[in-house]
């Protein structure tokens, strides 16, 4: 597994994790977790993953990283 | 201090509040009621002669020397089974007493050999004492008459030897066997003169029997019949210094009684609040490696992992290590160098590891070993309690009723307290084991499980949600504590989750495997049987959802109202001895010491002031993140501490081509280890003899290591991180780690009163320790959660993708077994590999019958990582479709086979669960063959070369 896949592949568990919650719920939640526990690279690989398409990324996951990119940003 | 032996009561403390005052010869004193007369004539300083009692087991009164006169009573009764009582007036020595106890001696000697000047016992013979106590001048039955004189020595065990000759049948080993170690492997066989002490074995001797050389036997004998090989080569201690073990997480206190600068022996200090005087085979004798001969004493350096290693000076190795950080800092960035700590180091060392790479380094990416243990607990508990601990200390085992042991192995990775386990079942107590395996807990001498839930590895969320299932649907849930304690809706969600008919038992079945009315059964024991307490382990925290069973486990406890007392709680068996330590030092790459995130502006101006140095906001890597931004060419170089991730972490040649990937890999440890294979730089590191600091064990319990003697590479480990720092630019100017806990004290308000004086005083102090519980804090959440209220968390179980199929049918998990320890770096390099040469690998009968398979074969284990190979041992220990194995032997190289799976929430790897397939196998595999090759070459250094050549 390459490092973007393993980032991929992290996004969507965590996710899945947060799955008894309804979907803005989960995103939120997957969100500040990606937010406090992972490192700005991992973070800018996987924004410029999802600029690209975010391929393979659950819909909960791309949420998240669309708000917590959005969040960042600002 | 000088050398003399730890005080002996005779017999237990009692622990009632009603006391009683006794006269004894013409003094009073006053003693719980409960006490011995014999403990109440020590208590105030009066010995008792006595040969069978002794004040870690319960009094025997067999001996009859320690007979007393009591006024108004008839005869002379045993001071060791005699209750002080209310007025009683006691007489230690009379004519008639002084009488019977010269005569009895007299007994005793006439079939002792009389070689006091060169038994390796003289002047530690509680035998050689009391005959001089009670005055025994001749023998008058003479040394001719039948005798045991002429029995040979048992010298099987490597650490101790057995000498029936100088038996005199006291029974304190056997009892020490029963009632401190639990494992009932000797007795007194015969009767009469023929009575000797046996192992029970054919063979009649300690190594085939079920003796777990805990000392516990060595240590009762009054007498040179059970005594260390080490006493009898070097001779007797002449002083002591009380130190902490650096094995498990236990945090025994042991006295490491010396001679000069050698270490005699390690004996378990009877005043140790964690371990209450008792050892295993690790702590008491497995020190061997302290001096063994791999040990590396001198810096070394290299330009490439090819070339063979050259000594070099402290000054050159310590320059060059810093001058390879910045130069990587300038061309690849701030952020692509970090370093690992170690929880076999003290919390003064991780914590300037953590604070060199925070403050010298300028980033966060620190990660520990805890990554890959028990990170999981740390997420799990915060989330529900608000603190990233156990909840209880040991001693609360005492008054559990229902102990509920999930993913753990106790008598194997945590004996001593095991022990305690065992104590405790054996008085009552019930027991519930989750486990894949049928671990030693679930039947051993005198204890068996109410319940073994044998679960399909990797299915801990969904038998906890089951459990749950039941409690709530059958009304066993404790509503006026989670009322009182918890967030009533939050709970309200979670019960309407867990009740949804999805998760009974009989629903989940088929994906735990474990049988319905069992699982109910064990919910019931554990909702209604008094009070619950939950231990648990790796094979908790090591899966997909290691944090979600840790917070499904927090729930199970609040549903049941088992916490905030003694006797219940969520207790977490740390595997290392400074697991919990090196995570509240700031280890984790999100948060700085005391559990407070990284990006808290209030939290990292303080450390800013403190430091003088302004401190990244942002989380750094974790260690699986580091090994991937290497193979990526964003990390490259780190700085690791007494860790071996090439061995330890999962997947070892993702872990190999991470290190190979980097340009600076420096290694601070005892040993070329195998991660030092991939190193250029290798700084020598200090045993837990040889430094200063503490360690904090599973129950928070803060204690001290006491240097014993210098340093064989000439630095403590603390040191030498600090001159790497100076040679970064740091201006640290510490003389003594206990100017570090100062500093830790300073900065981490759970910390706030602790420092070396105060644990010195008091022995040890369990944290929180500030104003508020100033003498620390045995059982946490008492009066309510750290967080407030407590949280119940909806853990919905989602599957692990890893999964089995044509090709890899079964599952392996993974552990460790009592003689070895994690990846063997010390126990290897002892005796104790007598008992574990190899890993080897467990079978069910029915799969290795289908594969043509029996005890001995040598298989190979593949997995879609990698291939070792192993011997099997056929065993219904572990259930059809599921083999086990340790990790120990850099032979085996068993994480060549686990995969890069994790847990959601921290990364711990999914260590139990990896599918696997097992076949009939030739010979090592090629991996093993090149691996071999490679670390041979690494392991070479320069002056060997040329000697050779």
């Amino acid at each position: 597994m390459s490092s973007l896949d393993h980032l991929i592949y992290m996004a969507n568990q965590i996710a899945r994790n947060f799955g008894t919650l309804d979907d803005a719920g989960a995103a939120a939640s997957t969100a500040e977790h990606i937010g406090l526990y992972w490192d700005p690279r991992m973070r800018r690989m996987i924004f410029g993953h999802l600029a690209a398409g975010g391929e393979g990324l659950s819909t909960v996951a791309k949420t998240a990283l669309e708000s917590l990119h959005e969040k960042q940003a600002a | 201090m000088g050398y003399e032996p730890q005080k002996d009561f005779g017999t237990p403390a009692s622990r009632s509040e009603k006391m009683v005052t006794l006269t004894i010869d013409g003094e009073k004193v006053t003693v719980p009621e409960g006490s011995s007369v014999m403990r109440a004539a020590a208590e105030m300083d009066t010995h008792i002669p006595k040969l069978c009692a002794t004040d870690n087991m319960k009094s025997f009164g067999s001996c009859r020397m320690c007979l007393v006169e009591i006024e108004g009573a008839r005869g002379t009764p045993a001071s060791c089974t005699t209750p002080a009582a209310e007025g009683m007036v006691v007489h230690t020595q009379t004519p008639r007493i002084e009488k019977l106890r010269r005569g009895v001696m007299e007994l005793y000697i006439s079939d002792h050999p009389l070689d006091c000047l060169t038994c390796s016992a003289n002047n530690d013979c509680e035998l050689q004492d009391e005959a001089a106590a009670v005055g025994l001048r001749d023998v008058r039955y003479g040394y001719e008459g039948e005798n045991h004189l002429g029995l040979g020595t048992d010298s099987s065990n490597p650490y101790f030897d057995f000498d029936p000759s100088k038996c005199i049948v006291c029974s304190r080993c056997v009892r020490a066997c029963d009632e401190v170690q639990g494992t009932l492997a000797l007795a007194i066989e015969g009767r009469g003169f023929e009575s000797k002490v046996s192992a029970g074995t054919p063979m009649d001797d300690f190594m085939s029997s079920e003796c777990v050389s805990c000392g516990a036997c060595v240590q009762a004998c009054p007498t040179a019949t059970l005594q260390e090989k080490s006493v009898k080569e070097i001779g007797l201690p002449d002083k002591s210094v009380v130190t902490t073990c650096a094995y498990c997480g236990v945090g025994c206190t042991f006295r490491a009684e010396m001679r000069g600068e050698q270490l005699v022996r390690m004996v378990p200090w009877k005043d140790g609040k964690a371990n209450r005087g008792h050892s295993c085979v690790k702590g008491r004798f497995a020190w061997g490696y302290a001096n063994h001969q791999e040990r590396i004493l001198n810096p070394m350096v290299r330009e490439s992992i090819d070339q063979p290693w050259r000594e070099v000076s402290w000054e050159e190795a310590l320059t060059h290590a810093a001058s390879e950080i910045k130069r990587i800092q300038e061309k690849y960035g701030t952020r692509s160098v970090g370093g690992i700590t170690s929880s076999r180091c003290t919390n003064e060392e991780t914590f300037l590891v953590q604070k060199l790479i925070r403050a010298g380094f300028h980033n966060n990416n620190v990660d520990t070993c805890a990554r890959v243990c028990h990170s999981p607990t740390g997420y799990g508990l915060r989330t529900t309690f608000g603190t990233s601990a156990g909840t209880q200390d040991f001693d609360s085992v005492e008054q559990c009723d229902v102990m509920m042991v999930i993913g753990a192995n106790p008598t194997d990775a945590h004996p001593v307290f095991a022990s305690r386990m065992k104590k405790r079942l054996r008085e009552g107590a019930k027991l519930i084991v989750v486990d894949p395996r049928r671990i030693d807990l679930v039947r051993t001498p005198h204890i068996e499980a109410e319940h073994h839930l044998p679960l399909q590895p990797g299915t801990n969320v969904a038998v906890l949600t089951s459990l749950a299932h039941v409690i709530v649907t059958e009304g066993l849930a404790d509503e006026d504590f989670i009322r009182e304690r918890c967030d009533w809706d939050e709970y309200q969600d979670w019960a309407a989750f867990v009740s949804d008919e999805n998760h009974s038992p009989e629903k989940l079945e088929a994906v735990t495997r474990v049988p319905a009315e069992t699982l109910r059964g064990a919910a019931r024991l554990f909702a209604t049987g008094g009070n619950g307490a939950i231990y648990y382990g790796l094979g908790v925290t090591e899966h997909s959802q290691g944090s979600s069973t840790v917070m499904a486990i927090a729930n199970l406890a609040m549903v049941t109202g088992n916490i905030g007392r003694k006797g219940v709680g969520v207790n977490p068996l740390r595997g290392q001895n400074n697991v919990q330590g090196a995570c509240d030092m700031g280890s984790f790459p999100h948060e700085l010491p005391g559990y407070r995130h990284i990006s808290d502006e209030a939290t990292r101006k303080l450390f800013e002031d403190d430091w003088g140095v302004k401190l990244d906001p942002e989380p750094g890597l974790r260690i699986p993140n580091m090994l991937d931004a290497a193979t990526d060419g964003a990390f490259k170089a780190i700085y690791v501490q007494g860790e071996d991730i090439l061995q330890s972490d999962p997947n070892t040649k993702h872990v190999a081509a991470g290190l190979e990937a980097m340009e600076c890999v420096i290694v601070h440890d005892l040993f070329l280890n195998e991660t030092a294979n991939y190193a250029h730089i290798f700084l020598p590191g200090s045993t837990f003899l040889e430094k200063n600091g503490t360690f904090t064990n599973a129950e928070r319990r803060i204690q001290l290591v006491r240097r014993v003697m210098e340093p064989m590479n000439g630095y403590e480990d603390w040191e030498v991180t600090q001159e790497l720092a100076r040679a970064m630019g740091l201006d640290w100017n510490y003389t003594h780690p206990s100017q570090i806990m100062d500093e830790i004290a300073r900065l981490t308000p759970t910390f706030a009163g602790v420092s070396f004086d105060k644990i010195d005083a008091m022995g040890s102090i369990q944290w929180p320790a500030n104003d508020a519980t100033p003498d620390g804090t045995p059982v946490m959440h008492e009066e309510g959660f750290v967080r407030g209220k407590g949280k119940f968390v909806v853990t919905d179980y989602v599957p692990t993708d890893e999964k089995t199929g044509p090709r890899f049918p079964l599952l392996l998990t993974t552990g460790r077994i009592l003689s070895q320890y994690n990846v063997g770096a010390q126990t290897r390099r002892t005796e104790n590999s007598r008992w574990h040469e190899e890993d080897i690998l467990e079978m069910h009968p029915s799969d290795a019958e289908n594969r043509g398979l029996k005890t001995g074969d040598w298989t190979k284990l593949a997995s879609r990582s990698g291939e070792t190979t192993l011997r099997l041992v056929v065993t219904d220990r572990v259930a059809p479709g599921v083999v086990y194995t340790t990790f120990h032997h850099p032979a085996t190289q068993a994480n060549v086979v686990t995969t890069d799976y994790s847990d959601w929430a921290t990364n711990c790897p999914e260590y139990k669960v990896t599918a696997v397939q097992i076949t009939p196998s030739n010979g090592p595999t090629d991996w093993q063959e090149s691996y071999e090759d490679l670390a041979e070459r690494s392991r070479r250094i320069a002056e060997t070369v040329e000697a050779a050549e």
